[in-house]
């Protein structure tokens, strides 16, 4: 049953993906541990985390994708339960450091020290266990998407609204994070982590192995979603995309649906949340910020709405040019990202494998677009409704 | 008449007459606060005060600076101010200058915490009888900080002259704060509670409840327990109308931010996500219109404010227009990919004013005549704040008959309801689109010249109000003018009635989460549009 679940999704698209990470996952680590340094093949410690990160924003446009893409529900809080995991895995992180904080209180973080705080309080007992926090990673983001979504669908609240009040829910999100008496670091977050699992967080082989892990991660979540998108749900969803009402008269309760993609997304925004963190070594409510969700959807512009592979390329690819032109022309990238925000939505509204699409229907002997374009939104209808 | 004027003649030859022995008697004492160390210096000290001369001012604040020098030379006390390498010595008492010292040939009179606290009394003491009134004021006013006891005498001699009624009646309260921590008879002290429930601030407050609880009398305890009631009961009255006015206060600013996007987002149907950057450019418009009038004409400084209302207008109002005929237009009827691409666009002009102007804050002045503050009751109102609400107010008026009353209002209001019809009826729709788009644009622009006086004019302005805004049309309800007004006042008012339980960042995470839970409630907001307008 699974089995077949998951080979349904696997069309010519998925192969290539799922290859695609398979290699990155033999030859990084190959390249970096085993080819010694002077090599021109070696890869460095710090790229590897770079890439992971890249990944994990992979990850959080993957869940995205599924939601705005497949479902139409355009999400301006997605960073809020990427940050939600992120700050679960950053407790557990935290506990880990045990006695060697500043403070060398064995139970408390620093910043509670400093605070003056005399015991942890209740919604930090048990993160001292990896598994307690990975169901964390899962649930906190989960509950809230559930929650969330339990009363926005059924009281029918669609399109721009949606969007306007889930950035308001981020929002919230920020500001509660940024007071020091809610017990999360405050401003500064979390950071000096020691260990994960017993392993050195700044170890190659752990940061290795944290990038295996987020290939991991990703390609089941790919797995999933494609899964998702193959089977008759996924038909549904889609409708359900292109006009809500009409699926909801034929007998559909549409409101279950949306639910359940929008609280699966949210899941894997957090797992993507979870794996960022011990990567780049810190969580603070900045991660919060309204900005940085938008900055998420247009990853999955760029890449293609609705194409699953497009958000991915999407994700990599923005952030390898906010990498490399933040260090070269600072003042550039944001006209640059301003830029593109307008460029793809004025013209190229299916994104880069749209183009990509287009640019094979045009030779004679391709075998068109068809396959790959079947899924991809029909932006008008999918949107006239928001209004 | 004459002969009142002949009376005040004769009181002002008495009072220079008796000043100028005064001055004479002073100067023996000031010569003896140069010696006998810190106790000396103490004792002439209180002879001074005593003397209750205000002549003696500039000497006991030049002690108090520490510029009260002797002159080794020969034991004078003089005042010392450091000019280049020596000092400029002038006389305490006369103020004439005494040439010049080296740092080697003077002592500094040195002073230490005891005394201090003796200094600010005197001086309050002495500032009693000053004849200007606002310093007689200010040293009421210290006097009841302090409740020196040693002040009483100085409070009664200064009470019997003074003809001012305000002053007064702060003399006398201070008198009661002193009558009251000193103890006093029972008739007295029941009094001085009088005089102090009379006052009924939190300073007052604080003074009755510490008698209250007290060793005082029975009768003075329950006559200040009394008190407190009334007081408290005045405080949480004027407590209550002065959030009241903040929230009316930040309600006005939220609809300026707002009144913009209810033109563009709701009336237009366009997720403008790059309004605040149109509020922000209002802000720098103001701060060029200002720079270039110091520059040019110096003496129009404080008319700048007013001359950048038209030019922030037409700046914010042309940008927008631009926006319109290059972005905007190509995706009228899809929302979500509007509201990306405006987002974008804000990251553009925000990323073009830090290049332009720098990342940092810009100095924008406030003209003199919205500066400064007045009393109302208990309440302190700010003129900055007081305009602001005003021009807020103004504003909304203004659009609303734009729109009800104007051949543009009436293509605007055609077009949004139903677009065909308006072309086939001769509306140049797409001129209007633009129009539409600019007059909202433009009006973001008056918010930014009424911003840039309560906010740091920085590339960063418009984003703190984007989501605000949003949140005020998306409460009151789309496309419709009244429901943005009630809407910023209610949510204003709710923000600042909760910021004193729940502290500011609390209290604005509870407004949101009530937007949140409201739209829900009511997806179309406060007022919702009716009948065919809905499903457009």
């Amino acid at each position: 049953m699974l089995t077949r679940f998951f080979l349904m999704g696997l069309d010519r698209k998925a192969g290539l993906v799922l290859t695609v990470l398979a290699l990155l996952a033999v030859l990084v680590p190959v390249m970096t541990l085993i080819v010694p340094e002077g090599s021109p093949w070696h890869v460095s410690i710090f790229t590897v985390s770079l890439l992971g990160k890249y990944l994990c924003f992979a990850l959080l446009a993957l869940a995205l994708d599924l939601v705005w893409g497949y479902v139409g529900i355009l999400s301006l809080g997605h960073a809020a339960f990427f940050a939600l995991g992120g700050y679960a895995m950053g407790m557990y992180l935290m506990r880990q450091i045990g006695p060697r904080g500043v403070y060398g209180n064995p139970i408390l973080p620093d910043f509670m020290v400093f605070l003056n705080w005399k015991e942890l309080p209740w919604y930090w007992l048990g993160f001292d266990h990896f598994w307690f926090a990975a169901i964390m990673v899962l649930v906190v983001p989960g509950a809230l998407a559930f929650a969330f979504g339990w009363f926005a669908f059924r009281s029918r609240v669609t399109g721009v609204y949606l969007s306007i009040i889930t950035q308001a829910l981020t929002f919230a999100l920020l500001l509660a994070f940024f007071r020091n008496d809610m017990g999360f670091g405050g401003n500064n977050g979390l950071t000096d982590f020691k260990e994960i699992l017993g392993y050195d967080i700044q170890a190659p082989g752990t940061r290795v192995g944290l990038f295996l892990a987020t290939i991991a991660a990703l390609a089941l979540s790919y797995m999933i979603a494609s899964g998702i998108i193959a089977s008759k749900l996924g038909k549904v969803l889609v409708a359900v995309r292109d006009t809500e009402s009409r699926v909801r008269f034929l007998g559909y309760n549409t409101e279950s649906y949306k639910l359940f993609a929008w609280t699966l997304s949210a899941c894997m925004a957090g797992v993507a949340g979870a794996l960022y963190v011990p990567q780049v070594g810190i969580i603070n409510p900045s991660e919060f910020a309204p900005a940085s969700s938008i900055e998420a959807v247009i990853w999955v512009a760029v890449g293609g709405r609705g194409t699953l592979a497009g958000a991915i390329l999407g994700a990599v690819l923005v952030n390898f040019g906010k990498s490399y032109f933040t260090g070269a022309l600072p003042e550039f990238w944001l006209f640059a990202l301003g830029g593109l925000f307008v460029l793809v939505t004025l013209f190229l509204p299916k994104g880069l494998l749209g183009l990509w699409a287009q640019l094979t229907a045009r030779l004679p002997n391709a075998k068109g677009p068809n396959a790959k374009g079947k899924n991809a939104p029909n932006g008008n209808t999918a949107d006239q409704k928001g209004m | 008449m004459r002969r009142a004027l002949r009376w005040l003649m004769a009181a002002c030859v008495a009072i220079a007459t008796t000043s100028a022995a005064l001055a004479a008697d002073l100067r023996p004492l000031v010569q003896t606060m140069g010696s006998g160390g810190y106790s000396g210096t103490e004792k002439a000290l209180n002879q001074l005060s005593d003397a209750g001369d205000p002549a003696a001012v500039p000497v006991i604040e030049a002690l108090q600076a520490g510029d009260l020098y002797v002159r080794k030379a020969d034991g004078l006390v003089v005042i010392a101010r450091k000019v280049g390498a020596g000092y400029a010595l002038t006389d305490p008492l006369s103020g004439a200058a005494l040439g010049e010292a080296a740092a080697g040939a003077i002592d500094r009179i040195k002073v230490n915490n005891a005394m201090r606290r003796a200094i600010s009394a005197a001086l309050g003491a002495l500032t009693l009888m000053s004849p200007d009134p606002a310093v007689r004021r200010s040293a009421a006013d210290a006097v009841f900080k302090s409740r020196d006891a040693n002040a009483l005498d100085a409070l009664n001699t200064a009470l019997a002259k003074e003809k001012d009624e305000r002053i007064r009646r702060a003399m006398e309260q201070a008198r009661a704060a002193v009558i009251l921590t000193a103890g006093a008879s029972d008739a007295d002290t029941q009094a001085a509670v009088a005089t102090l429930a009379g006052r009924g601030d939190r300073d007052a407050l604080a003074l009755l409840s510490m008698i209250a609880a007290s060793g005082a009398s029975d009768t003075a305890k329950t006559a200040a327990a009394a008190a407190v009631a009334t007081v408290e009961q005045k405080l949480m009255f004027w407590g209550a109308l002065q959030n009241l006015w903040y929230g009316l206060s930040l309600g006005s600013v939220l609809l300026l931010a707002a009144i913009g996007l209810a033109v563009t987002f709701g009336v237009m149907g366009v997720i403008n996500m790059a309004h605040g950057e149109m509020v922000m450019i209002g802000a720098y418009t103001t701060f060029l219109v200002q720079q270039g009038l110091r520059t040019y004409a110096p003496g129009l400084t404080d008319l700048s404010v007013l001359l950048a209302l038209p030019a922030a207008f037409l700046v914010s109002g042309g940008v927008g227009v631009i926006i319109e005929r290059s972005v905007i237009r190509w995706l009228y009827g899809r929302p979500l990919e509007t509201l990306l691409a405006t987002w974008g666009l804000s990251l553009v002009l925000q990323q073009a004013v830090r290049s332009l102007f720098g990342p940092t804050n810009r100095e924008v002045s406030a003209p003199s005549w919205m500066s400064g503050a007045f009393e109302l009751g208990g309440l302190t109102i700010t003129y900055g704040r007081l305009w602001i609400v005003v021009f807020a107010f103004a504003v909304f008026a203004a659009l609303l008959v734009a729109l009800k009353r104007t051949w543009f209002g009436l293509s605007i209001r055609a077009v949004t309801q139903n677009r065909p019809m308006a072309n086939a009826m001769g509306i140049r729709t797409a001129r209007v689109d633009a129009l539409t788009f600019g007059l909202g644009s433009g009006i973001a622009g008056l918010a930014g010249v009424a911003l840039s006086q309560i906010d740091n004019v920085s590339p960063n302005l418009g984003q703190s109000y984007i989501i605000d805004s949003f949140m005020v049309v998306v409460f009151g309800g789309v496309g419709n003018l009244w429901g943005t007004l009630v809407g910023a006042l209610a949510l204003g008012s709710l923000n600042k009635f909760l910021e004193p339980y729940a502290g500011a960042v609390l209290g604005k995470i509870l407004v949101l989460i009530f937007i949140i839970l409201f739209i829900q409630r009511r997806p179309r907001g406060l007022f919702a549009l009716k009948g065919r307008a809905v499903e457009a």
